[in-house]
């Protein structure tokens, strides 16, 4: 491959490419990112190989490995082209109907169509899905059309022709302009004007300045940065790549944890395509400008993610945050004028440099513009990533994109912005979702977690996960932070307990306050929020347990199981189940759980069929006293 | 260097530029009380405990005067509701861990009579608050990195480097009294061994 030396030369690569590719030629696209890898994509996309070579077809179809699609519940995800035809949930035993059928016959295998759970009907095309119907897949969308480790498949798509656009026609200062009038914020957390930082780095003092991508996503259930890195590399270089020229950079790297070897894996193939085109390195495209990226393995810490300890992890010390008064963007890796935006930011340049800044204006709400990606968890019937554009209501991402909550239950909260995210109530759900909305109640966009809970769900339970895990997580340099947080989950585990009084909650607010205003980095003073907003949006279940009653039923010091005589039909399902063996009774004969010997597994609640019903969870109430010894069912007519 | 001048509690003080609030506030007579600071080791900012309210134009926010640099115009409070709220839940965090030495003092400066947050049962105060002025001593003057920390969050300590032990017994200066807030944190120094692993 010579290397590409002008914008024209990219143009003429891309012909190329088009023109080699019939866009009749039938396709099989098995999505490839690691939650259909989880779900057997490997096995799948082997036995299309082989079917396709046993019909000796393997040269009139193409099987094309792509990135992530999102809807990852319903994985391994096909699709076929032309036709635009989704099977969901494939299996290697389904590879040949699909072969014979589809690719031969042009019938569709109607088993493998997802199906709308509330009008019964088969959908054929993805995109008519109301999981992706609803979305607007700006970044994501490509995911699903791009083999990640071809540079080729991103260019056929008009990949880097922002960059030839910027490096050809548009002076750095245009490039900055223009971000700035985006109005982009940066998707990391915290939501700063990208071009305000961009141009605080470019005007700091001293020559040697780094772009920096942050990819050291953390927390837990959350994964739109991994999907992007993963699954269209290419897209975030180029933002970088622009960035870089703007800025007046000319060394970058990319910090992705090690957790994520496919990301660095496929960025590491990028990087190299790049360097072989001409796309990265010395006078890029003929332009006199030369960049060069590095890839950095992050350890693992979810504190490096944080901006000041990640570019500690990059000099090669322990990824702690330090105080930074003076910015990162005229002090930061090594001293030197450093920019860091997240994966999503870089990911959103390219579009911008092409469609301009007004038709980025366009998308979303007076402060939040364009579109974000959401890890959509929970109890939701549809997971999986979901793009929509700024200002969607709560309640339309939940209900419409995710499909309402599953079995019927009533919605209770949702979490928003990672494990340091505030809990918003349902009274709130009509909010529209940017970053100033939702600071605005107690919660924050983060990174773009949504986790959205049920009535089932206990919110001290669920405060006491996030406190935990914050816990776990801080590095443990500044006093508040690793002393506070470990007293304030001292405290839930007594409230979960029922051992905790009105003192122990004012106790919990002093600290939590103390915790958020004083803690050294950004991490430590969002950790709070998870008890903060659920004493201020459910302190009705603290007070609870302090009274000795979980009402969701879910803290085990609090619950009492017990087998209701009245419907118990001596089925033997629960006794035969109980690992600890504190169910007695026979055929015919009432059965009872021993409180003694209960461990609160909540198998027997778990098998017990739901035609009998009988096992009970108590909390705050008296139990019934257990039936005497040998006590006959009564039969149900 | 430029001069400057800032207003720290209702008096304007002259600093000169690059300098902190808290050595701004010094030169002027003014004291912020410290933990982790010490003069001759560069700024930590970990023990928030120098906390101090600045304002500038409309916004203001708090910020550990330790690191925080001095200019122009600034509007410094030493002393607030807010403030002392902080201390005092400080406070009442580290000195179960160490109640000896100049936290009982500072306790007892911010009406903390008994911490509401005390030890578990049979837990041992640790006589270290993780201030890492011995860390930082090591590193920063005596140039050796013969001990650091390890662990994370609740889990982290003070433990030396393995390999450096002989040139580090020889030295033992993180332990001077001035280093070691009073000396008295540690009980262990005599057998030269470090706080103990704690746990949440």
């Amino acid at each position: 491959m010579n290397k590409l030396k002008s914008a024209s030369d990219l143009e003429e690569l891309r012909k190329r490419i088009l023109s080699g590719r019939d866009p009749k030629k039938p396709c099989i696209t098995v999505c490839s990112g690691t939650g259909c890898q989880a779900t057997g994509c490997e096995k799948v996309s082997a036995a299309f190989q082989e079917e396709l070579k046993n019909q000796k077809s393997s040269d009139k179809v193409d099987i094309r490995r792509t990135g992530c699609h999102g809807f990852c519940e319903k994985g391994p995800v096909v699709i076929i082209y032309p036709g635009e035809i989704c099977y969901l949930q494939v299996r290697p035993e389904d590879t040949s109907d699909i072969v014979t059928q589809t690719m031969m016959e042009g019938e569709i295998v109607d088993r493998l169509l997802y199906v709308d759970p509330t009008t019964g009907e088969r959908i054929v095309h993805e995109s008519e899905i109301p999981f992706y119907k609803n979305q607007k897949r700006l970044l994501l969308g490509n995911n699903r059309k791009i083999d990640p480790k071809s540079i080729d498949d991103y260019i056929a798509l008009n990949g880097y022709s922002a960059l030839a656009k910027t490096l050809s026609s548009l002076t750095p200062e245009q490039v900055l302009e223009e971000v700035k009038k985006s109005n982009l914020r940066g998707r990391g957390g915290a939501g700063f004007p990208a071009g305000r930082k961009w141009e605080t780095t470019r005007n700091a003092p001293g020559d040697q300045k780094y772009v920096i991508v942050n990819c050291d996503e953390g927390d837990p259930g959350a994964y739109m940065d991994r999907s992007l890195m993963e699954g269209n590399p290419h897209m975030v270089l180029e933002g970088l790549i622009i960035g870089a020229y703007a800025i007046g950079a000319h060394e970058g790297f990319i910090y992705v944890r090690q957790e994520y070897p496919l990301a660095v894996t496929n960025t590491a193939s990028a990087i190299r395509q790049c360097e072989e085109y001409g796309l990265l390195g010395e006078n890029i495209l003929g332009s006199g400008f030369d960049f060069k990226i590095k890839i950095h393995r992050g350890a693992g810490a979810f504190v490096s993610g944080e901006s000041s300890a990640l570019m500690s992890a990059i000099e090669g010390r322990v990824g702690e945050p330090r105080p930074k008064y003076v910015h990162i963007s005229v002090k930061g890796v090594w001293d030197k004028p450093s920019n860091l935006n997240n994966v999503e930011t870089w990911a959103t340049v390219p579009f911008i440099i092409t469609n301009g800044s007004d038709w980025f204006n366009s998308m979303g709400t007076k402060g939040s513009k364009g579109t974000k990606i959401f890890s959509l968890v929970g109890k939701v019937n549809n997971t999986g990533l979901v793009e929509v554009p700024m200002g969607m209501t709560l309640r339309e991402i939940i209900t419409k994109i995710g499909g309402g909550i599953p079995n019927g239950r009533k919605f209770k909260a949702v979490q928003t912005g990672g494990p340091s995210g505030g809990c918003i109530p349902e009274k709130f759900l009509d909010l529209p979702v940017d970053f100033d909305e939702l600071a605005k109640v107690g919660s924050m966009m983060g990174s773009g977690g949504m986790i959205v809970m049920d009535e089932d769900t206990c919110m001290v339970d669920t405060a006491k996960y996030f406190t935990g895990f914050l816990a776990d997580e801080s590095c443990g340099k500044c006093i508040p932070c690793r002393e506070g947080l470990r007293q304030m989950y001292k405290i839930l585990t007594a409230v979960t307990a029922g051992k905790a009084t009105q003192d122990d909650i004012k106790r919990l607010e002093d600290l939590s306050e103390v915790v958020r205003d004083a803690s050294l980095c950004a991490l430590g003073q969002t950790s709070p929020n998870p008890v903060l907003s659920t004493l201020r949006y459910f302190r009705d279940e603290y007070d609870a347990h302090i009274k000795g009653s979980c009402p969701a039923k879910v803290c085990k010091d609090l619950v009492t199981y017990y087998i209701d005589p009245e419907k118990c039909q001596a089925c033997g399902l629960c006794l035969k189940n109980c690992p600890v063996g504190a169910i007695s009774g026979k055929k015919e004969v009432v059965h009872v759980i021993d409180p003694e010997k209960c461990i609160k597994c909540d198998t027997c609640f778990e098998v017990c069929p739901d035609k009998f019903n009988a096992v009970a969870k108590i909390s705050g109430e008296a139990v019934p006293p257990a039936v005497p010894q040998g006590t006959k069912v009564k039969r149900k007519r | 260097m430029n001069t400057v001048t800032l207003e720290i509690d209702g008096k304007a003080v002259k600093a000169e530029e690059g300098m902190t609030v808290l050595q701004a506030a010094k030169n002027a007579g003014i004291s912020i009380p410290t933990l982790c600071y010490h003069e001759e080791l560069e700024p930590y900012g970990a023990c928030r405990f120098c906390m101090v309210e600045v304002t500038k134009g409309r916004r203001t926010k708090l910020v550990a005067s330790c690191c925080y640099p001095v200019e122009d115009a600034l509007v410094v409070r030493t002393d607030s509701e807010r403030i002392n709220k902080i201390r005092k839940v400080i406070i009442e965090l580290v000195l179960p861990l160490a109640p000896v030495g100049t936290l009982v003092g500072l306790a007892k400066k911010y009406g903390v009579k008994e911490s509401r947050f005390p030890l578990d049962k049979g837990e041992e105060p640790s006589y270290c608050i993780l201030c890492g002025r011995c860390v930082r001593y090591c590193a920063e003057i005596k140039k050796l990195n013969a001990i650091g920390f390890v662990g994370r969050g609740v889990d982290r300590t003070v433990a030396l480097v393995p390999g450096i032990g002989d040139e580090c017994v020889a030295c033992r200066e993180c332990y001077k009294p001035s280093i070691c807030e009073g000396g008295k944190f540690v009980p262990y120094a005599e057998e030269f061994a470090f706080p103990p692993h704690r746990s949440r």
